[in-house]
């Protein structure tokens, strides 16, 4: 291992300005392995004592089965709509001067540092039957505090930084002289926008849906509240891994953890190809 | 030399950063149980009384700390309790004694000293959480005959919590099953307060109906149907039916029903008391391996022992709590109305066997809520 840093280093430096590889990728390794590997190799190990039918019992459990289709097609739903609107809310603070723009863009964070157990009380107080926004739209038949649309609006709200933040840069950087060329080479308004801007902001609006994609998937804190719980139309995957544990069964809650970590593994892995990809061939 | 410079400096702010972290880690490791470890008032008592001549007279013992892990509703409990434990015991041995607290969810503070927090005596909602413990060999395996009273000093039932008026007019558990009734309770799979109501509701459904299981399974089914919304603990289902204003009725342990009362104001909310209903026994046990290897099994012994006596028992009563001294009991008779009570061991058993069939994975809780039925 050191032998081949050393020597990767050596490889390296010779190409480099700068020195110090070998030390930064020894210490980035380790702090990668601290940080992310050895806690998910401990999930891996905590597993050992699962025998494969145990494994599989368990996760095609209609219960688990459920909790993960509301999961999956909650945060799909929340990272689209966020793709969407965060995309419209780059723009705007981008492109446009306005009063308050400051205050505006501080606000986006605000779901960063938000502890979620808050946005979920503050969320469910708003749109439960008697909340502010609930009241009004009980009336209309439209009922958002403990149902499917409720995680949804809480998954918006947990991710929409990850859109804006991320378009946001790469609309900075964007030449507008491309868009005036286009123009002046007699593109129309939706022309220019399909064929010069979009091909520069998909990769980024791509990142910034896997990014709330996947958090969604994960998220606990502020949908409990909202979701109401009922197993098999509103209870969340991570939800059950805490009913396991409640009932001390380690090996089962390992099992939903294990196949939750492997489907946001694959998702991260299809979606940072398809960047790659879209990347490529914008060029 | 700038180089060097650069190197040297990279190298130990990394080094101050693992540091930083694994001085973290093993903090998080020490409190495992959550922010909720506390050092109460009683350690102000402890100070006050160090003064007195009479500490000073009896023979010198080091101060000792004892950890109770304990479930959420008994905070204001043992915050009283453990002042007048202190005072006691430093009375009859001129021993200092300091008790921290730590509160949570009953399952979580079990997983909590499985996982390795050091708790000295553990105070939970239901038997189950202790056998956890017991099976792993904390616990030696006669806890539960160890105390008087199965080892549960005080007791608590399950009652209605209704708005003013009782404008739904609910009375007793077949109310609960009507259309336009909505009940609010916790999820039994996440809360154990939560498994006592629904055993609650299932012992009375028994009784109706010669003790037929199906009929007893129809009616807790038809009363979750009712259910809109299952939050994860008990304290969570208090909050959608107080400040929410969801649910005509919320199924509460009676001392959580007082309690809402007593923040609340009378006049928002009054208990109704089933005709029937379970008889909760939240036990009481001292974590064997870890009071040996402390040495504090004689103080965490009386420090359980001492709930059992006259003060013991007041202070649970005057915390919601029903007594099991009968002289207490007659003195809060007014507090506490009489109401026909079963046990878990009268109508299910032991905690094992009526979790493995009404609440573990694939169990009759399980089976209500599949599609269909």
């Amino acid at each position: 291992m050191n032998v081949t840093t050393n020597a990767a280093a050596a490889a390296v430096s010779r190409r480099r300005l700068l020195p110090g590889f070998g030390i930064t990728m020894g210490f980035s390794v380790l702090y990668l392995s601290l940080v992310v590997l050895l806690p998910l190799s401990a999930l891996l190990f905590n597993s050992t004592g699962l025998s494969w039918a145990k494994f599989w019992d368990v996760a095609t459990d209609a219960r688990v089965l459920a909790s993960y289709r509301v999961s999956l097609s909650t945060a799909a739903a929340a990272a689209l709509i966020d793709a969407v609107l965060g995309l419209l809310l780059a723009w705007v603070l981008v492109r446009y001067e306005f009063p308050g723009k400051r205050l505006f863009d501080a606000l986006i964070d605000l779901p960063f540092a938000l502890p979620t157990a808050v946005a979920g009380v503050s969320l469910t107080a708003l749109y439960s039957q008697n909340g502010w926004i609930g009241s009004l739209l009980e009336p209309l038949g439209l009922r958002v505090a403990f149902t499917p649309l409720g995680i949804t609006l809480a998954l918006m709200f947990i991710g929409i930084p990850f859109v804006v933040r991320t378009v946001q840069p790469v609309l900075e950087d964007l030449d507008r002289d491309m868009e005036e060329a286009s123009a002046t080479l007699g593109a129309g308004r939706w022309r220019t926008f399909v064929r010069i801007v979009m091909p520069e902001l998909f990769p980024p609006l791509l990142t910034g849906f896997a990014l709330a994609f996947a958090r969604g998937i994960g998220e606990y804190g502020s949908v409990v509240f909202i979701s109401g719980n009922m197993p098999m139309r509103t209870e969340i995957a991570p939800l059950l891994i805490m009913s396991k544990l409640e009932q001390f069964d380690y090996a089962g809650a390992t099992a939903v953890a294990l196949l939750l970590l492997l489907i946001s593994f694959l998702m991260l892995l299809v979606i940072n190809s398809l960047q790659h990809w879209a990347r490529k061939s914008s060029r | 030399m700038k180089k060097g410079i650069k190197k040297g400096l990279i190298a130990g702010f990394t080094l101050l950063l693992t540091a930083g972290l694994t001085a973290c880690g093993n903090n998080n490791a020490g409190n495992s149980a959550g922010a909720a470890t506390e050092a109460p008032a009683a350690t102000e008592a402890a100070a006050n009384t160090a003064a007195t001549p009479e500490a000073t007279k009896a023979p010198a013992k080091d101060p000792v700390e004892l950890l109770n892990v304990s479930y959420d509703p008994t905070r204001e409990l043992y915050e009283n309790y453990n002042k007048a434990f202190a005072a006691y015991w430093e009375q009859e041995t001129g021993q200092k004694v300091t008790i921290k607290q730590s509160h949570g969810g009953s399952g979580k503070q079990s997983r909590a000293v499985l996982d390795g927090l050091e708790a000295d005596v553990v105070t939970l909602a239901l038997g189950y959480d202790i056998d956890a413990l017991q099976e792993t060999g904390l616990i030696g395996a006669d806890w539960q005959s160890k105390y008087e009273h199965n080892s549960s000093p005080y007791t608590s039932t399950i009652v209605f919590l209704v708005r003013k008026g009782n404008p739904k007019g609910i009375k007793d558990w077949p109310d609960l099953l009507k259309d336009d009734v909505e009940v609010i309770t916790p999820n039994p799979k996440t809360s154990g307060g939560a498994r006592w109501n629904y055993l609650a509701a299932w012992g009375y459904a028994l009784d109706q109906n010669n003790n037929d299981e199906a009929k007893a399974q129809e009616f807790v089914q038809k009363l979750f149907k009712n259910v809109p919304v299952l939050d994860t603990g008990a304290r969570g289902s208090t909050t959608t039916f107080v400040e929410r204003g969801i649910g005509d009725v919320l199924i509460a342990w009676e001392n959580e029903a007082y309690l809402s009362i007593k923040e609340l104001g009378p006049d928002k909310f009054e208990i109704v008391n089933p005709s029937e209903s379970i008889l909760a026994e939240p036990p009481v046990a001292v974590v064997d391996k870890i009071v040996d290897k402390r040495g504090t099994r004689e103080v965490a012994d009386a420090y359980l022992k001492y709930l059992y006596t006259e003060e013991g028992q007041k202070i649970a009563a005057e915390n919601y709590y029903r007594p099991t001294l009968e002289s207490v009991k007659e003195q809060f008779k007014d507090q506490f109305p009489e109401i026909k009570l079963f046990t878990l061991a009268d109508k299910f058993g032991t905690w094992k066997e009526t979790q493995e069939k009404h609440f573990n994975d694939g169990g009759i809780f399980d089976k209500i809520y599949v599609p269909g039925s």
